[in-house]
């Protein structure tokens, strides 16, 4: 171990490695943004990645390196050697990838090798110098792989069929098309009924945080506050409930609604999707009554109010926070909820989003239109969770939730 | 003097308090019990019958009617069928109003006639069989009579056994299913899916609460991007990644043949040990999330002190991590472990909707659909469900023994 903690050993490893990442990222940033060809080398990584490695160690003088470096990728850019290679790329997109590759390379790695020193290093130095690099390295990596996929759905919705098959990579927009960017939406409200869609699952989403309320917030409050035999085995088995596979239960379903005709309505699949959420907002909202002063509820009870009334004057008004986030978790498992609506619809007039989605699955349809409808279906959940994320982050650890 | 003594048994006030509490709690019982309990105790008994999708209908006599021939000729013809190909209906009988104008000149063996109600009593019609009645008639205006004969609906009933209430049980589905070395495959799919996706799953969402648990500007964002995947549809972000990795056309594979990783275009949800591995990408992708705001809540709740103090002892970054963060972590990383595995063993949508359960990604749950529906056979489906309960028992038996241990869930 010692010899990794001299700082010319260690310098070195993290500049390439760096180096590399970074080339592998511009490569591939640039590569979706402009559609042309960026390639990284893992030769050239070494190469250039080993002295400045070295060079940052410690290093005084940050902005010159920082200068130094821009310039000198922007100058192997241009002669065509360095960590991202290119065939058929203007100057204008070599100066830019240049530019953005030197600030990714030594930016970071003066940061992370900044209290690193040439000779040997303390044990303190040398771990902060890898955690910092591998938090870097982290941030890239996490950033990458939840960004790319949600990106490849908005930009191929803007895209038709023929561009997409030529150039896979090319994802830039054409502006000058102007509103006729957004074809595949319009075709998809107008040809294919998304709007419809689009109502019965607000319909159907809302309706169901509103039965599960009514059903889990008495619930809740008997199994948190009340004592009663067979309380803490109550408490138990909504969890064990909420393990159980949908598909092992959407089998029975889906024949006691064919013999039943519930199949193809939109009351059968709200008598469903209920029950599916009922336990996870009875669980969570349970553990947040729990959590409430009993004494505040115990004097209304002195001052000769009922039960059901301390309910709702004293324990709904202090759980707003837990409701809004369970609320929203049962929206959010409502709106996306594609297993049952997939099994129990057959009916166009009466599909939600993510049935609707899943009829455009066909080799008849271009995928633009795949991608426009995972886009209108993305977006008002997304939205919703923005702006109540610190209801959706505090509710989901509260009450320890389904995936 | 008598001894003043607390009271004993059950007092009316706490009576009270325990029938409050279950008429609040009787609505979610109810309701749970008719979606959870009934289909549970259905899937039980449907496991032990070898019935198909086409038996859901029971047996039932079909009937035609037509008014035929001419003058000497003219008859009323009732043809009545069984719908089904192998299943008896038996006491099968026939109701039909006789327009007036018609007249029936002779009625045959087990048909009477009152009024203008006319009744037959067919008796048993065997699977796949059907009966003509013929009744001769005579009519004034035939093509009047037609209309009016074939415009009144004869009423049909008829008794039949159907297998799905019956009493006849069978181990055939479970021996179908444990028949052969598809069972076996399947399972180890399930596992592989199960163990490399939770630890996965835990693992970079320990990572990713490592990078967070420090306050800088972004940060509120950065926690809400890398959210994204557990929020968005399952179904978007599934089609997404079909895209994403198109063999023909896409974006990752255009990449990789750039970049000179490969030659071909890698066809990655379609071949056999890729597509599982790809599965379990998709499955730690999407479920990270969860794990990391777990951790990270866990994370911010630790005391600083701890640390100031192992620092001032010297202890390296690296130690810390190790000898104090991870052991005050291994309550709820053990808990989150059972719950992803248990969840990632029910896990159904991801690989029905990436895969489809082809090229070696069918686990138990896709099984259960596969059987039910792609080969119509709702026995062996009922089967294979039956098997995942009995697995998830043994699972939860563990999970509340962990799970008692630790308080906060």
């Amino acid at each position: 171990m010692s010899v990794l903690r001299q700082g010319y050993v260690i310098g070195p490893i993290i500049g390439v490695i760096w180096v590399f990442v970074a080339a592998v990222t511009v490569a591939v940033a640039m590569s979706f943004a402009t559609g042309d060809a960026f390639r990284p080398s893992a030769l050239y990584s070494l190469i250039v990645g080993a002295p400045l490695g070295v060079a940052c160690l410690g290093a005084a003088r940050g902005q010159l390196i920082l200068a130094a470096g821009c310039a000198g990728f922007v100058l192997l850019m241009l002669l065509g050697i360095g960590p991202v290679l290119t065939e058929d790329v203007g100057v204008m997109g070599k100066i830019i990838a240049g530019l953005v590759l030197g600030l990714a390379v030594c930016w970071p790695l003066l940061a992370f090798l900044k209290e690193a020193h040439k000779g040997e290093m303390t044990r303190h130095i040398f771990e902060d110098a890898v955690i910092r690099f591998l938090t870097g390295f982290g941030y890239v990596f996490f950033t990458a792989i939840v960004f790319i996929p949600f990106y490849v759905m908005v930009m191929t919705s803007f895209k038709n069929q023929s561009e997409l098959i030529q150039n896979p990579l090319d994802f830039s927009l054409d502006l000058s098309k102007g509103w006729d960017l957004f074809r595949s939406y319009t075709e998809l409200f107008a040809d294919f009924n998304f709007g419809t869609y689009l109502l019965n699952s607000m319909f159907i989403s809302v309706m169901a945080v509103f039965i599960t309320l009514l059903f889990s917030v008495p619930g809740a409050y008997a199994v948190a506050r009340l004592r009663f035999k067979g309380q803490a085995m109550m408490s138990r088995s909504i969890l064990l409930i909420y393990m159980v596979p949908i598909i092992v239960l959407a089998l029975p379903i889906y024949i006691a609604f064919s013999m039943t005709g519930l199949r193809n309505t939109i009351i059968g699949i709200l008598l469903i999707y209920p029950v599916t959420t009922i336990p996870v907002a009875l669980y969570m909202l349970q553990g947040y009554f729990r959590g409430l002063p009993a004494e505040i509820e115990e004097a209304g009870l002195m001052d000769g109010l009922s039960r059901l009334a301390v309910i709702w004057k004293i324990t709904l008004p202090l759980s707003l926070p837990a409701l809004a986030s369970v609320s929203l978790y049962v929206f959010m498992i409502a709106w996306n909820e594609f297993l049952l609506a997939f099994m129990l619809l057959d009916d166009p007039s009466k599909f939600t989003l993510t049935r609707g989605i899943a009829s455009l699955n066909s080799s008849e349809i271009p995928r633009q239109h795949l991608m426009a409808g995972s886009v209108v279906a993305t977006v008002p959940i997304m939205v919703l969770f923005l702006g109540l994320e610190r209801f959706m982050t505090k509710g989901l650890t509260a009450g320890s939730v389904k995936g | 003097m008598t001894q003043v003594l607390p009271p004993t048994g059950t007092t009316p006030l706490a009576k009270r308090e325990a029938r409050l509490a279950w008429g609040l709690l009787a609505p979610t019982l109810t309701s749970v019990a008719l979606v959870v309990v009934l289909p549970l105790l259905a899937i039980f008994w449907i496991s032990f019958k070898p019935i198909g999708l086409s038996d859901l209908r029971p047996a039932a006599p079909v009937v035609r009617e037509s008014l035929r021939g001419s003058d000497e000729n003219m008859r009323i013809e009732y043809r009545v069928r069984n719908s089904s190909q192998d299943t008896e209906v038996t006491e099968v009988t026939l109701a039909d109003t006789i327009p007036s104008g018609l007249t029936l000149r002779a009625l045959p063996d087990g048909c009477s006639l009152d009024g203008a109600a006319l009744f037959c009593d067919i008796g048993t019609l065997e699977g796949g069989y059907n009966e003509r009645l013929r009744i001769p008639a005579t009519a004034a205006d035939k093509d009047a009579m037609e209309a009016l004969a074939e415009g009144s609906a004869p009423i049909v009933t008829g008794e039949s056994d159907s297998i799905l209430t019956n009493f006849e049980f069978s181990f055939v589905n479970f021996a179908r299913i444990f028949d052969g070395d598809e069972f076996w495959g399947v399972l180890g799919v399930t596992m592989f899916y199960t163990v490399v996706g939770t630890i996965g799953a835990l693992g970079v969402g320990l990572f990713a609460a490592l990078l967070l648990d420090k306050s800088f500007k972004g940060q509120g964002i950065l926690r809400g991007l890398y959210l994204f995947p557990y929020v968005a549809p399952v179904i978007a972000v599934a089609f997404s990644w079909l895209i994403l990795f198109d063999p023909f056309s896409g974006s990752a594979n255009a990449l990789l043949i750039q970049m000179g990783v490969t030659d071909d275009a890698i066809n990655f949800f379609g071949e056999k040990p890729l597509a599982l591995i790809m599965v379990t990408v998709f499955e730690i992708w999407r479920y990270f999330p969860l794990s990391f705001l777990f951790i990270l809540a866990r994370m911010q709740s630790i005391d600083t002190d701890m640390y100031e103090a192992a620092d001032m002892d010297g202890a390296s970054p690296f130690q810390q991590f190790w000898y104090l963060s991870l052991p005050q972590l291994l309550g709820i990383l053990s808990v989150l472990f059972l719950l992803r595995f248990i969840w990632t063993f029910n896990k159904f949508d991801d690989i029905f909707l990436l895969t489809g359960g082809n090229a070696g990604t069918r686990t138990l749950t896709v099984n259960v659909y596969e059987q039910a529906f792609a080969v119509s056979n709702i026995g062996a489906g009922a089967a294979v469900a039956v098997v995942i309960f009995l697995c998830l028992l043994t699972f939860s038996v563990f999970f509340f023994k962990y799970v008692s241990r630790e308080e906060g869930l």
